[in-house]
């Protein structure tokens, strides 16, 4: 890697401050995507600043009907708290399903929010349950959150604090991993949230997208036979060594169906 | 004194010697050696799979902090190139093509990742800060990065003096009778196939170390290889000009190898030519996306079969045409890889009488390609398993039967194929049955039902087979084209009390040699194995050796062995005569005590040993101190480990997922002689097989660039992808080595491929498919189910 100057702020404050006075610095926390990027000499800041030290971004609670997930909460973490379990089932699965131990035990669910992976699992759970993405400026919608590929609606500087979750009547997750990274080749991500259903898809795609047929016949019918009828468009769908945009689209109807079991 | 136990010789699973060394850290691999006043190496590889080479500005990396050196192919005029080990003969007789490998890239760069230059610096990350600085001028050329892309007319061509991008057009077999015995046939099966390229993985990178003492001209290069001795033969000789008493080569702990550690890397000359230059020692280690594009690659052949069959499903004759990807230039191996440990395995398990095969050599843009576990016995194993499959279904004779009536018999050995071989022993019918029994086939279509009602498709799949190992006469490797013999060499050095120390010219990377070898002499002197250890790889301890790859390390390096303890134990027996004043041929040697025979007169071990170095009572005049012996052995065939194996798969027709649920092999290895590192063996063995037919593809874009060029895209196995494999033995003995052992390293990459294939398409029979390429990965097969529901719709 580069070499790059560290720092280790103890304050949202402080650390926006830092990234505010420079475009070419990185806030880094469980560096499960940064760290391999800088190895490979793929990334070049100027500085690092890391999270870690910041309480204000640690924490997992339940207020109300809501279930707040501070940025830095590891995979680890989220797949084994009993809060999580207790308020979306789901969503503890899926972060006990994310990498490996090594990568569960350092990976942050604000890291990959804000990576914005099309292969990741969080985004799809903030997608489909309709959660707020709580940052040190504001408070994002999911839908206005995610931009595509790698891009979401934070602006340079800005830092992403917490993530709030409605907590669903039912929701459920299921995924195909990509063979080799393991990553998520097609997901789907099911919620049931105040009586609306909203279906989010990823690996599949470019970035992670509502699949809006498939909420229609879940509100009509929630059942999988419901979904098994919803035909993916292979349109758009990723392509690769791996598998084409029509399996990948195949997998997304099978992957609904899955998720819709899991949800119960 | 010493107390024999035999449950540590021949046939023992006791633990292995070097294990509390690995598995607590303490192994020395290459990287773990620094040498004072190291400086370390970062090598600028190519980013275009052909360009030529306009000009390198090294001024602005010179400039850099920590830079030591920075050296070209430019600088390197008097160097040789990488030699090719093994001359192949087109069908004319004319030799084949054998362009120069620069060890520098000098006017063109021919593949992504060819070296172009090396920076050496104070620290790691200051010598590859200089490499990204250098600035070369390149101008890209089109490129071919498969056999059928370079063989098409008009293809650019790799190596300008090479016409048509063939290396070589070589054949064997007689084919007018072929074609005749085609012409009387009443079925002929006709059947395309790929063998996959695979990227090797060996879990330790490679690394070197160059280091020359310049009081004494004497170079060192520390290296992760499987054959030191051959790496300082083809460096210095060839390459870097270096006589062997000034070079020495060490290759220590080394951490797997799977062949892609026999062949001398442009890397090994770099960092010994560079350490003479700026005197001082330089490392090199690889980083893991650098061995994917800098490692020889394995497999990649694309062939033609046709198998010709009488009315009863006898084998008349097949006829083979292959494409063989060599990659840009000719590995140490790479040639004889699908010419003679591929075509001549074409007979298999079978009595087929006429076979002629065609192998084209083929250079592409593409790392170089050479042995991989099994090399070239993989490509043949998998050919013929799926053509016999194929043939079965064609005739309508079971599968099972058909590889029964075409079985070379279990009496019939020697047997003489058409295609050179010679097989020395085997018994395919007792390895089959056994398989058989133990996978339960013949209640197969239970399990298969059973599976339907879980929604899943099950199938079951064989393979019969043999391969040649324990490679080979020298003589007749030498006629063949080897440019080196294939001996080994064994030194067995006995010390004053007893204990002994074993050099031997094999290296062991991963197998358990310290712990095998140390079997033997166990075995054959009586001293027990906390008494014996085993020395590998070293130039300056070992006196020579051929080192390990081929499954050969027992059958020739351990037959080596035996040899230089028969001189010990001959030598031994005449200090023990005259110590009982009896006479030689009255003297008895059985593992530890020497006796007259019919009398209660014994020595023991130890007491001869310390005799022989302690010569106070001693017959001097007639027989020197001492009792090591060094001794050479040279093998008069090559040996025929076969089996079979059985497969059986599940398929999740949704997704296209298939699970290996049960994996049964029954090999013939000859004498086994440590139960517990045979199972491992072919356990390891089959999982590269399984990862061979299910997981694994090295694939290229039609540019040349590498795109499954990481984990992220090349799928190795791991520990949920693989099945536990049962794994069981029927001894058949080698009938020309002194130990009876055949080879157990390669088996299970060879044999089980086409056993997961054959089963795969038993699962999906139902939707018309006659074969699926490897990797059958889940795309690939939901592919064809999602094809066989769309016709049975229309």
């Amino acid at each position: 890697m580069y070499d790059f100057e560290y720092h280790k702020p103890g304050s949202i404050a402080d650390a926006v401050k830092i990234l505010s006075a420079d475009p070419d610095a990185r806030p880094i926390s469980g560096g499960q995507t940064l760290l391999p990027a800088l190895k490979h000499r793929l990334n070049k800041p100027t500085s690092v600043v890391d999270l870690s030290g910041i309480a204000e971004l640690k924490g997992i609670r339940k207020e109300g009907n809501k279930l707040i997930i501070g940025a830095l909460a590891k995979h680890h973490e989220v797949a084994e708290s009993d809060v999580v379990k207790g308020a979306i089932p789901a969503l503890a699965m899926m972060a006990g399903t994310i990498g490996d131990t090594q990568v569960r035990n350092r990976g942050t669910i604000g890291g990959s929010v804000s990576n914005n992976d099309p292969a990741a699992d969080y985004p799809s759970a903030v997608m489909a349950l309709d959660a707020t993405v709580v940052t040190d400026k504001r408070r994002i919608a999911a839908d206005d959150f995610f931009q595509g590929m790698f891009t979401t609606a934070l602006e340079p500087g800005e830092l992403l604090v917490a993530i709030e979750f409605p907590i669903p009547e039912k929701a459920g997750y299921a995924k195909m991993r990509n063979p080799a990274s393991r990553y998520v080749m097609a997901g789907a991500f099911i919620a049931k949230t105040g009586g609306k259903v909203r279906v989010a898809i990823n690996g599949a795609g470019p970035g992670v997208f509502r699949q809006t047929e498939m909420e229609t016949a879940l509100a009509a019918n929630w059942s999988a036979d419901a979904v098994a009828g919803v035909k993916q468009s292979a349109e758009d769908l990723n392509s690769d060594i791996h598998g084409s945009a029509e399996y990948r689209a195949h997998l997304v109807t099978v992957m609904a169906k899955r998720a819709i079991a899991a949800a119960g | 004194m010493n107390v024999v136990t035999p449950f540590e010789g021949i046939g023992a699973s006791v633990r292995r010697k070097e294990d509390l060394r690995f598995l607590s850290g303490r192994g020395q691999y290459t990287d773990d050696i620094n040498r004072p006043g190291q400086a370390y190496a970062s090598i600028l590889r190519s980013p275009h799979a052909h360009a030529t080479i306009g000009g390198i500005d090294i001024a602005a990396a010179r400039a850099m902090p920590g830079v030591v050196a920075i050296f070209t192919g430019a600088d390197m005029p008097d160097l040789g190139g990488i030699p090719c080990g093994w001359q192949i003969h087109n069908k004319d007789g004319s030799p084949m093509a054998e362009p120069m490998h620069p060890v520098l890239a000098v006017d063109k760069a021919r593949f992504v990742g060819d070296a172009v230059a090396v920076v050496i610096a104070e620290t790691k990350a200051q010598a590859r800060d200089a490499a990204e600085a250098i600035e070369v001028d390149y101008a890209v050329l089109p490129a071919v990065s498969t056999v059928t892309a370079a063989t098409a007319p008009g293809a650019p061509l790799v190596h300008d003096a090479v016409a048509g991008n063939i290396c070589y057009d070589w054949h064997i077999g007689d084919k007018a009778i072929n074609e005749a015995a085609f012409a009387g046939a009443a079925k002929v099966v006709e059947f395309d196939l790929v063998n996959n390229r695979l990227i090797p993985n060996a879990m330790e990178p490679r690394a070197a170390i160059g280091d020359f003492d310049r009081t004494t001209d004497e170079y060192t290069l520390y290296t992760t290889s499987q054959n030191p001795h051959v790496i300082r033969l083809l460096m210095g000789a060839f390459v870097l000009h270096l006589p062997e008493h000034k070079l020495r080569v060490v290759a220590p702990d080394v951490g797997g190898g799977f062949g892609s550690k026999i062949f001398h890397y442009a890397e090994e000359a770099i960092v010994t030519w560079a350490a003479g230059r700026v005197c001082r020692p330089v490392k090199w280690t690889c980083e893991r996306t650098e061995s994917f594009m800098s490692d020889a690659h394995g497999r990649d052949h694309v062939s033609k079969a046709r198998l010709a069959l009488d009315a009863n499903g006898k084998f008349l004759a097949l006829h083979v045409q292959t494409l063989a990807n060599m990659g840009a230039y000719l590995s140490t191996f790479a040639t004889s890889v699908p010419t003679y440990l591929y075509a001549t395995l074409l007979a298999g398990v079978y009595t087929t009488p006429s076979i002629y095969a065609e192998v084209k050599a083929v250079f592409t843009n593409t790392v170089p390609v050479d042995a991989y576990r099994g090399a070239g016995r993989p490509e043949a194993t998998f050919l013929l398993e799926r053509l016999v499959d194929v043939a079965a279904r064609e005739t309508g004779i079971d599968r099972i039967e058909i590889r029964r009536r075409n079985f070379i018999p279990s009496d019939a050995f020697p047997y003489q194929t058409p295609v050179a071989l010679q097989y020395d022993s085997g018994d395919y019918q007792t390895t089959l049955d056994a398989a058989l029994e133990t996978a339960g086939w013949a209640s197969f279509e239970e399990r298969r039902a059973e599976a339907a009602t879980r929604g899943r498709l099950r199938g079951i799949g064989i393979s019969t087979y043999v391969e040649a190992c324990g490679i080979a006469p020298s003589a007749v490797v030498g006629a063949l084209g080897a440019r080196a013999g294939l001996y080994e060499v064994g030194t067995i050095r006995v010390h004053p009390t007893g204990s002994v120390t074993v050099l031997t010219g094999t290296h062991s990377h991963g197998q358990g040699h310290e712990t095998t070898l140390a079997q033997l002499v166990t075995d054959r002197l009586g001293v027990p194995l906390a008494q014996v250890d085993v020395v590998h790889g070293d130039t300056a301890k070992i006196p020579f050796g051929m080192g390990t790859y081929g499954s050969r390390s027992l059958a020739v390096g351990g037959s080596a062995m035996v040899k230089a303890m028969d001189k010990i134990v001959a030598k031994a027996r005449r200090i023990a005569a005259h110590l009982m004043e009896a006479s030689v041929e009255d003297v008895e040697f059985d593992r530890g005590t020497f006796r007259v025979a019919g009398t209660d007169k014994t020595k023991s071990w130890g007491e001869i040993c310390l005799t022989a170095y302690v010569p106070h009572n001693y017959p001097i005049e007639e027989i020197e101190p001492g009792l090591d012996e060094t001794a050479f052995y040279d093998p008069k065939n090559f040996t025929y480990p076969g089996g079979a194996h059985i497969c059986e798969v599940e398929i999740e027709p949704e997704t296209g997922i298939t699970t290996v649920v049960n994996f049964t092999a029954v090999d013939d290895v000859g004498r086994v002689i440590n139960p517990m590192i045979v199972e491992g063996q072919v356990q390891g063995g089959v999982c590269q097989g399984i990862g061979q037919a299910l997981l694994e593809a090295c694939v290229y874009d039609a540019e040349g660039q590498l795109v499954s060029g990481s984990y992220m895209d090349y799928q190795m196995p791991r520990a949920n992808d693989l099945p536990m494999v049962s794994v069981a033995t029927h001894v058949t003995l080698c009938t020309h080595n002194p130990l009876g052992v055949k080879g157990c390293g390669e088996v299970g990459a060879i044999g089980s491929p086409p056993a997961v294939i054959n089963a795969v398409v038993d699962a999906l029979k139902d939707y018309g498919v006659r074969h699926i390429e490897m990797p059958a990965t889940a795309a690939k097969i939901w592919g064809i189910i999602n094809a066989g529901h769309r016709l049975a719709a229309e």
